[in-house]
């Protein structure tokens, strides 16, 4: 291999630029959907901060869950998947123009998203709220994005693809289907239209979409990055190629079956319900395979943790990832999930993957590519570093720690019965029981905000710093 | 559901979960893989692969979850199996509503032989009765039950339906609909005016005296077949008392004569749910007893 490396290296380089764009913008939209999140958890403490229909609870919410998972995630898993890719096929990106088109109108995406959630306009599906202008951009963006890589795949100078990249190619495929199919919809104007399922069939549809929108956006995706960034900042071979092979396939074909989880105990069919919860169970195995094959790379490493903030991070975020997804497959119980629905309880389980994981994960891998992109040694501060991995743990176990406790209290509350059959508490009673959570979310979220507020400013120093070496665009097997 | 799709389902299901065990099966005995600490040979930007064994007890845990996934579907239903449980999302429903039943029912039973207006003065009674509101009517008449800007406060001995036990229980089982209509286009701007001044007389707020005198015309022939001559309005249509100065629809901060001006010229049409069919005659009958000792 490192023959064709010498021979193209002259001609060939990495497309860092795109990286490098990418790149900060996940800075950027991290700290601006987190501090919008932020707002909309001390709305939920103190109700006083709803001001007016722009700045409401119900039109922020979305923008928040867009920023996060569209924007911060979006942009994380676009900069790393070029970086990736590139370098694991030792290719440069295929396509130029279709690559800038993929940065510009991604951004054009979530610039819009900001001006039309906030006025109210809105399809209505959850983490598919955008209109449908914006979602045939969105349709453009993401084939352009499929094109991109599988150009770039099909350039690599090796016979295998590397198991991070099938990763990333499943969620970019997975994505592309489950947006052009929940979103269908028939535009009655240019803001509005219906959705071209109805009534339980269009609700099966979403949560079909909206569970894997968590499946393959927020956890192959995310896969993708682990699989690089884990054995490369801990210098050590991924530890068992074959439990990346049956896990990859176990997590891809299960996924599409769990979403009736979300449905319990609704107008959707008893089987479809049923078929749902077992494929749930089912997942376990496959979501931990990727943790496993992640931990036990360290094996032989774990010394470096005490050294290497970046790898706490990744290492951190996997724990966090097998939390959550023992957790889920815990709550499409049928049992269980008659107490956690609509609670608090599902608001802490989504942090726990969104925060513990996804966050995590980004922030980790983002102090690795950085210094690389912009040929700087390392982050300007490391020290920094560990003091954001500090605060983002405490931040992340205050969240969910609170959000248990209130979505146990919630749920118990709830199905209390006074010893003459009437129930023992109004919902009131139980919101007044919440506050105290209510409270310590918002402490752990401004904690989490105050990490990336940090890592914004570490990460423009060392843009800034004067080069001392040059980004090493040219491939090589180092 | 046809029997073809309950095929498509069996089919599908059966292909995903054999495909699983098949990977499980074949990848555990992937040739040349027997040795741990023996990488594959692929580098990648400088990374390798071992592959090292599925460990045991992830494989058990697989294993166990897909046998369990299978004993599951056979004992519920899956497409148009029934499953040999025969259980149903409805039939749980109804044995948990006939075991709550069972058990809750005698005290529901004694209360509904006492009459509405007597319940008040059964402790028990009145602390269920309010436990139901706050559950099922708190949300519009709010915690204390004195109502919001289109919900009546229960409390004033004020009534848009009667005050009488019966027709609270009236109210209650089979909900409201009270159908203001809209008068701005038969009107016009002036005629709402004036007609407006002529309910602030009646309600005594200040007015123009000249405006009310022309407004008492067109009470007298739009109005007064609904609310009666003299305002004090009927329980049969639920058309309010305009005399009593007690509003409905009366915007907090906003200036009474633009609220019943709106109220005119759009008519409204506020909407009390049925309860009769959620929560059931004797649920209901407490409720009515609960509102009736509010204001008695
Ligand atoms: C969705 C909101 C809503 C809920 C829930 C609701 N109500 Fe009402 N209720 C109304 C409205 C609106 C009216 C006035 C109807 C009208 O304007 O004609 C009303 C009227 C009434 C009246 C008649 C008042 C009068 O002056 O005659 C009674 C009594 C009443 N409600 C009791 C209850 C009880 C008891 C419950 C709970 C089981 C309940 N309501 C739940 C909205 C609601
Ligand atoms: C068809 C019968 C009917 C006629 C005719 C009618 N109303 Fe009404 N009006 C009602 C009803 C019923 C309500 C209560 C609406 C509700 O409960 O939502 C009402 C409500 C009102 C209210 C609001 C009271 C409050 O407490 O806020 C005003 C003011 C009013 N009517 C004035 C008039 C005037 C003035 C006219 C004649 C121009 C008129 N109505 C004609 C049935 C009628
Ligand atoms: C500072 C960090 C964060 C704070 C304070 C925060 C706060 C909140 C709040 C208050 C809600 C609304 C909960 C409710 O309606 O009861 C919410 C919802 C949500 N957040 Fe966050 N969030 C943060 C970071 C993130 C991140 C990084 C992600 C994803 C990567 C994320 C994904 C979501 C999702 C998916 C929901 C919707 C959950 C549901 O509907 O069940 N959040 N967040
Ligand atoms: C095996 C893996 C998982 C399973 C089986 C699972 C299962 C569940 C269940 C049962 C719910 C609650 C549904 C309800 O009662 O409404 C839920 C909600 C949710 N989960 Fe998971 N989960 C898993 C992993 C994850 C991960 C890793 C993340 C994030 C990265 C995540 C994000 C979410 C989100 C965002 C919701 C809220 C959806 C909503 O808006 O209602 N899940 N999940």
């Amino acid at each position: 291999m490192s023959n064709s490396t010498q021979t193209s290296a002259p001609t060939e380089t990495y497309n860092y630029n795109v990286v490098r764009q990418f790149s900060v913008m996940t800075v950027v939209w991290g700290v601006v959907g987190m501090l919008v999140g932020v707002i909309i958890a001390a709305q939920l403490a103190f109700p006083e901060l709803n001001f007016g229909p722009y700045f409401h609870f119900g039109r922020l919410r979305p923008l928040h869950t867009n920023a996060v998972i569209f924007a911060f995630g979006g942009c994380a898993l676009f900069a790393t998947s070029y970086y990736v890719v590139q370098r694991t096929s030792q290719a440069r990106l295929a396509f130029e123009p279709l690559v800038k088109f993929t940065f510009w109108g991604w951004q054009a995406v979530i610039l819009l998203a900001v001006i039309t959630l906030p006025l109210g306009l809105t399809a209505g599906k959850e983490y598919a709220e955008l209109i449908w202008p914006i979602d045939i951009l969105i349709t453009l963006v993401w084939v352009s994005y499929l094109v991109v890589f599988l150009g770039t795949i099909m350039r690599r100078k090796m016979p295998h693809i590397y198991v991070g990249n099938w990763f990333y190619l499943a969620f970019i495929m997975t994505v592309a289907v489950l947006h052009v199919v929940n979103s269908a919809a028939m535009p009655t104007s240019l803001t509005h239209a219906y959705s071209a399922y109805a009534g339980t069939m269009d609700a099966m549809v979403q949560w079909w979409y909206g569970h894997n929108a968590v499946g393959f956006f927020l956890t192959a995706g995310f896969l993708g990055m682990m699989y690089y960034y884990v054995p490369k900042q801990a210098e050590r071979p991924i530890y068992s190629y074959r439990l990346s092979i049956v896990h990859f396939w176990a997590l891809i074909a299960v996924y599409m079956w769990a979403g009736g989880h979300h449905l319990h105990y609704s107008a959707l069919p008893d089987w479809a319900q049923n078929l749902g919860m077992v494929m749930s169970l089912i997942l376990l195995a496959p979501s931990w395979g990727g943790m496993i094959n992640g931990m036990m790379t360290l094996s032989g490493a774990w010394h470096k943790l005490r050294t290497d903030p970046i790898l706490r991070f990744l290492v951190v975020s996997l724990s966090f990832y097998g939390m959550s997804t023992f957790e889920g497959p815990m709550m499409s119980i049928k049992t269980v999930n008659a107490l956690s629905h609509n609670t608090d309880w599902t608001i802490g389980h989504v942090h726990a993957g969104a925060l513990g994981w996804v966050a995590m994960i980004t922030v980790g891998a983002m102090y690795h590519t950085i210094p690389k992109v912009w040929g700087k040694a390392q982050m300007h501060r490391i020290d920094w570093i560990n003091i954001h991995f500090w605060l983002a743990t405490i931040g992340t176990v205050l969240y969910i720690a609170s959000m248990w406790v209130n979505g146990i209290t919630q749920g118990l509350m709830w199905r209390a019965i006074n010893n003459d059959g009437t129930l023992a508490y109004s919902f009131v009673q139980g919101v007044e029981a919440s506050w105290p959570g209510y409270v310590v979310r918002l402490i752990g979220g401004i904690i989490f905000l105050a990490g990336m507020v940090l890592m914004a400013v570490n990460v423009w120093m060392t843009i800034r710093k004067g080069s001392e070496e040059k980004p090493s665009t040219a491939p090589s097997v180092a | 559901m046809t029997t073809f799709w309950s095929a498509y389902i069996f089919v599908l299901t059966g292909i995903t979960i054999a495909g699983l065990v098949g990977l499980i099966h074949f990848t555990r005995k992937m040739p040349g893989s027997t040795d741990a600490e023996e990488t594959t040979g692929h580098t990648f930007d400088g990374i390798e692969e071992y592959n090292n064994p599925m460990p045991k007890w992830w494989l058990n845990m697989f294993w166990l979850t897909i046998i369990f996934g299978i004993g599951y579907l056979i004992y519920y239903p899956v497409g148009n199996w029934e499953g040999i449980g025969k259980w149903t999302s409805a039939k749980q429903l109804a044995e948990e509503t006939a075991a709550h039943n069972e058990k809750y029912g005698e005290i529901f039973e004694r209360f509904a032989s006492i009459p509405v207006e007597e319940l008040k003065d059964n402790d028990q009674a009145i602390r269920m009765g309010q436990q139901l509101f706050q559950n099922n009517c708190a949300l519009c008449h709010g915690q204390t039950a004195q109502g919001y800007y289109g919900f009546p406060n229960l409390t004033d001995d004020d009534w848009l339906y009667g005050h009488s036990g019966a027709e609270i229980k009236q109210t209650i089982a089979n909900g409201r609909m009270g159908q203001m209509p809209a008068w701005g286009e038969t009107l016009g701007t002036n005629g709402v005016k004036i007609v407006t001044e002529y309910v602030l007389k009646l309600s005594g707020n200040s007015h123009d005296e000249v405006m009310a005198a022309q407004g008492e015309v067109i009470f007298s022939q739009m109005c007064a077949a609904c609310h009666s001559a003299d305002g004090t309005g009927m329980a049969a249509l639920g058309a309010p008392n305009l005399t009593d100065n007690i509003w409905l629809y009366d915007i907090p901060n906003q200036d009474l004569a633009t609220d019943i001006a709106i109220t005119i010229t759009n008519g409204r049409a506020g909407n009390m749910p049925a309860w009769q069919g959620i929560l059931g005659e004797e649920k209901v009958h407490l409720l009515a007893g609960y509102v009736y000792s509010l204001s008695n």
